[in-house]
């Protein structure tokens, strides 16, 4: 394990910010922390860097208990969210800097930071003041700092935020492979789901209370832990209704506009109880009229987003729906139309403290679904 | 200021002129003064026409002060030697103890740092006739009343609270993530301070340092009552030119030259530093 962190407690005066923060990031895996702002991902970063010490918990670094270790001894690289480049130096002194305190001679130092300016096409910019740069420039003279002295650890706070959409989604497509050359452990920030999922093997998805979820993107997507962290991921954002299971001959079901759903025999458990139905834009397509279960839904707007075409209709209820389907194929465009819902791919979650409900796979369940 | 009519611009430059006269009609005066003889200083109605003359120069290099009806010996040289040694080694030892202290105030909080910052400053509330009479008293008792450590010592009232809170301000500017990012790449907390923290507050220094020096030089009762004739600064040997046989004018006004061409100078070459400031762009706001 590259780096642990065990039950971090930190305030700020009387102002908790972390309380008990536990995770651990393998060698050479990409862990994002993904979080709104104020969830406490920055100051993470910054009690792992040792600039900042926490007030309980204890964060190893390969191996090693970093208590009273200071920043320069801790192996890491970082990037600054506001880049924090040397004002007085120039972008060749700014990217040499983890190596100058190696005592590294010029030639050494030339040599790197040529090589790494390359990789981030900042060679021309070198001789540069850091007030004389573009911001892309800026975050890729940061990037470049932050991954030239080859650190075992690499912490990344939102590189990419105060960037321009254009470089943003290059990036985006370029870092994963820049990472990867470079076989450290990383530790990215960010508040865009899309990097999150882009960038990372696993994702932490943080907020005030702390870590909510911890797993892959995809766990992530399939499985979000609470209501918020299925909103969070997504685009278009998940439908969520109220709804209250009920039993009825065909086995558990919900009611979507008076249209009965069966869904997962396993939901027994949670007949009666006030839920919120979480149902992803495309598990929802369009039907016929005439098919069973099919929802009539009144056509507000289309959206078309370039590979697929987002529509946003009211349910009977006056409840907003968007379904999300490939672009290219059929689906009413005004009037009404008419939804089914694929009852395989909906999340359950309690509606009062919003955490996800999983269908028990106990015998009774799977017989009582049988019947 | 394409906008501006023809009348506009010619008001702003009699406005602009005007002001520049008010503000510079003493300096003037002086300057004039410093070339003229008593007795044409002292004719009445004063005219701006007159010989020019460089005894009072003269007098004021070569120590000799020559009136009227006397001749006398006066330490103008001397005393301008001390102004300058005792204002550049007071900032010398303000900036040693005062720069890693601002720092260590803006840097680091500690218990109390705030009261003892406030403190720093509240020396400079304290009327100096009020200290002055304990002081003088302690200092002959030490030994160090009329010695060049003991006048630099009692100029640090003056000097460290000025430059404390000026740097420490500057410091306070320099986003601490700079800093941090310099010991992340691996250096050490003493090369952070000389090769990030000293030079993005350089301009701030040097303003610090600029005021301090002007208001060292400026010292008048500290010296007066500390220093004997050997060690007094301009301030106080300016005494030297009201004479039994009336006050020397002339010289009076050629000392004022002398004395002010020091800091006048250090003005000039430190404007580049103060304009300067801290515009460096290097942390998106």
């Amino acid at each position: 394990m590259a780096l642990a962190l065990e039950n971090i407690v930190k305030a700020f005066k009387k102002d908790v910010v972390l309380d008990g923060i536990s995770l651990s990031v393998d060698r050479g895996e990409t862990l994002v922390l993904f979080g709104p702002s104020g969830a406490g991902k920055t100051v993470l970063l910054r009690l792992i860097a040792g600039v900042i010490e926490p007030d309980e918990g204890t964060i190893t670094i390969q191996g090693r208990d970093m208590e009273g270790v200071e920043p320069e001894d801790r192996g890491i690289g970082m990037a600054f969210q506001n880049f924090a480049l040397f004002p007085h130096m120039d972008a060749t002194d700014n990217i040499a800097a983890p190596l100058t305190a190696r005592n590294m001679n010029k030639t050494g130092i030339k040599s790197t930071v040529d090589k790494i300016a390359r990789m981030l096409k900042i060679e021309h910019v070198l001789h540069h003041k850091p007030k004389e740069l573009s911001n892309g420039q800026k975050q890729r003279t940061a990037l470049a700092r932050a991954l030239v002295g080859e650190p075992d650890i690499l912490l990344l706070d939102d590189p990419l935020r105060n960037v321009d959409a254009k470089l943003r989604f290059e990036m985006r497509l370029e870092l994963p492979r820049l990472l990867k050359d470079q076989n450290a452990t990383v530790i990215y920030v960010t508040q865009d789901y899309k990097e999150a999922m882009a960038l990372g093997n696993r994702i932490a998805v943080m907020n005030v209370r702390g870590i909510e979820q911890t797993g892959t993107p995809s766990d992530i997507y399939l499985t979000p832990a609470n209501v918020e962290i299925a909103r969070l991921f997504g685009d278009p954002v998940i439908n969520l209704l109220d709804v209250t299971p009920f039993q009825a001959e065909g086995g558990v079901q919900i009611t979507l506009s008076g249209v009965p759903l069966t869904i997962d025999a396993g939901y027994l458990d949670v007949v009666g109880r006030d839920c919120i139905v979480g149902i992803r834009p495309e598990a929802i397509r369009f039907v016929d009229e005439d098919s069973a279960e099919a929802i009539p839904l009144e056509i507000e707007t289309e959206t078309p987003l370039n590979e697929k075409t987002v529509t946003l209709g009211l349910t009977l209820n006056g409840r907003e729906i968007m379904v999300s389907r490939p672009a290219g194929t059929p689906g009413p465009a005004q009037g009404t139309g008419f939804i089914a819902v694929d009852a395989n791919h909906i999340h359950l979650f309690d509606r009062t403290t919003g955490q996800r409900i999983d269908p028990q796979a106990s015998p009774a369940a799977k017989a009582q679904g049988a019947t | 200021m394409n906008t501006a009519s023809p009348l506009e611009t010619v008001l702003r430059g009699i406005a602009i002129t005007l002001v520049i006269l008010f503000f510079m009609f003493p300096i003037f005066w002086i300057v004039l003064m410093s070339f003229q003889t008593n007795a044409t200083i002292l004719q009445v109605p004063p005219s701006i026409s007159f010989v020019p003359t460089l005894q009072n120069y003269q007098g004021l290099i070569t120590g000799q002060l020559v009136t009227d009806t006397s001749s006398l010996e006066i330490k103008f040289m001397s005393n301008l030697f001390n102004s300058l040694f005792l204002s550049t080694a007071s900032v010398a030892v303000g900036l040693i103890l005062g720069v890693p202290a601002a720092y260590a105030f803006a840097r680091l909080k500690f218990r109390g740092s705030e009261d003892i910052a406030f403190t720093l400053l509240s020396f400079r509330f304290a009327p100096p006739l009020l200290v002055l009479l304990p002081l003088t008293i302690y200092f002959q008792q030490l030994g160090l009343a009329n010695t060049y450590a003991g006048l630099i010592w009692v100029y640090q009232l003056i000097v460290l609270p000025l430059i404390l809170w000026i740097v420490r301000g500057y410091f306070e500017d320099i986003p601490a993530d700079i800093e941090y990012a310099y010991r992340i790449a691996g250096h050490r907390w003493w090369t952070t301070f000389r090769k990030i923290a000293l030079p993005l507050a350089a301009p701030g220094i040097a303003a610090a340092a600029l005021l301090a020096f002007i208001f060292a030089w400026n010292n008048f009762i500290f010296a007066l009552v500390l220093a004997s004739a050997d060690k007094q600064p301009v301030t106080v040997g300016a005494l030297a030119f009201i004479t039994a046989s009336g006050v020397q004018y002339g010289q009076i006004a050629a000392g004022i030259i002398l004395s002010i061409a020091p800091t006048f100078a250090l003005a000039l070459y430190a404007q580049k530093y103060l304009v300067e400031g801290l515009s460096l762009g290097a942390v998106k706001g």
